[in-house]
């Protein structure tokens, strides 16, 4: 018991992380945009969660011009998957 | 510990990997629609077709240009209102479920239909063209059955034996070529009402 507890992350323990990572492992980037209206949280909300994933190196940004709008675009790091995959595994073994 | 918040967050990584991934929001009810469409656009052009044609003795369809034209313009009037009322109900789902109708989930799921369907289509052209009126009905039944098998991967997955059911009536309906209208109504009127309800009922209106 002791061990999964380890396992878990405090970093996915709060609704928007899980929901951003949820989304990055499964899509090879996502802009701001979309996972604002995925998620459904305000733009505030939002970003510091992604700066914390951020300051973690679980997710990466990339900023971009498309014609004179900026957009931002986000990615999960490979630790970032590893981490989460972990979390995840804990998680089933809890639920066992 | 708290068991129900980690069934919980399960079930919303589960939730937003399937939301930002793929189209979920086919509605069943556009399904049924279609479906009905369908079975009214094959009674029609059945009745075209045979009219004055004794089909119980030789199943022989002779077409007049003027037939020809107007079967051409049912087909149409029924995709188009097919297209478009789907859209509506698809578009009121979407909504619910929080999507859109024209996001990058949604866009990677029409350009998964509609490469197969297209090609299908241009070929049916062609060969309504060159007078093989006959093979367009199972060849339209094939390519889009291989469109939903191929659009599959990026919506619901019960999508994928509805495309493989298409696919399996098209085939039979070259072997028993003469049909067509009748495995016509069958894949994309009856098929579609049986799929639409059963999706209305499992993922809701």
């Amino acid at each position: 018991m002791k061990d999964i507890l380890d396992d878990l992350n405090k970093a996915f323990e709060n609704k928007v992380r899980l929901g951003i990572m949820s989304a990055l492992v499964v899509n090879k980037q996502v802009d701001f945009n979309t996972l604002k209206d995925l998620l459904s949280v305000t733009d505030g909300n939002l970003a510091s969660h992604l700066k914390s994933l951020e300051s973690k190196e679980y997710i990466e940004v990339y900023k971009l011009f498309v014609g004179r709008k900026p957009k931002t675009n986000y990615k999960a790091t490979s630790s970032g998957k590893k981490a989460f995959r972990k979390h995840i595994k804990a998680i089933e073994q809890l639920l066992k | 510990m708290d068991k129900q918040k980690y069934i919980e967050d399960i079930k919303d990584i589960k939730d937003i990997m399937d939301r930002s991934t793929k189209f979920i929001s086919l509605s069943g009810v556009s399904g049924i629609i279609t479906g009905v469409l369908a079975l009214i656009a094959v009674y029609i052009a059945y009745n075209i077709v045979y009219a004055d044609q004794n089909y119980l003795v030789d199943r022989i369809a002779i077409l007049s240009v003027e037939k020809l034209m107007l079967l051409f313009g049912i087909a149409s009037v029924t995709i188009i209102s097919s297209i478009l009322l789907g859209l509506l109900f698809t578009s009121k789902k979407a909504r619910k479920n929080n999507q859109k109708l024209w996001d990058s989930q949604a866009k990677r799921f029409y350009l998964s239909l509609a490469i197969p369907l297209c090609s299908g289509g241009i070929l049916c052209i062609i060969l309504l063209l060159k007078g093989y009126v006959g093979l367009v009905a199972p060849l339209t039944l094939i390519f889009y059955g291989l469109a939903l098998v191929n659009g599959s991967h990026n919506t619901l997955s019960e999508i994928k034996s509805l495309g493989i059911i298409e696919i399996v009536l098209g085939l039979l309906s070259i072997y028993y070529i003469g049909y067509g209208l009748l495995f016509w109504a069958a894949g994309f009127g009856l098929m579609h009402i049986v799929y639409g309800t059963f999706m209305h009922f499992k993922y809701g209106s």
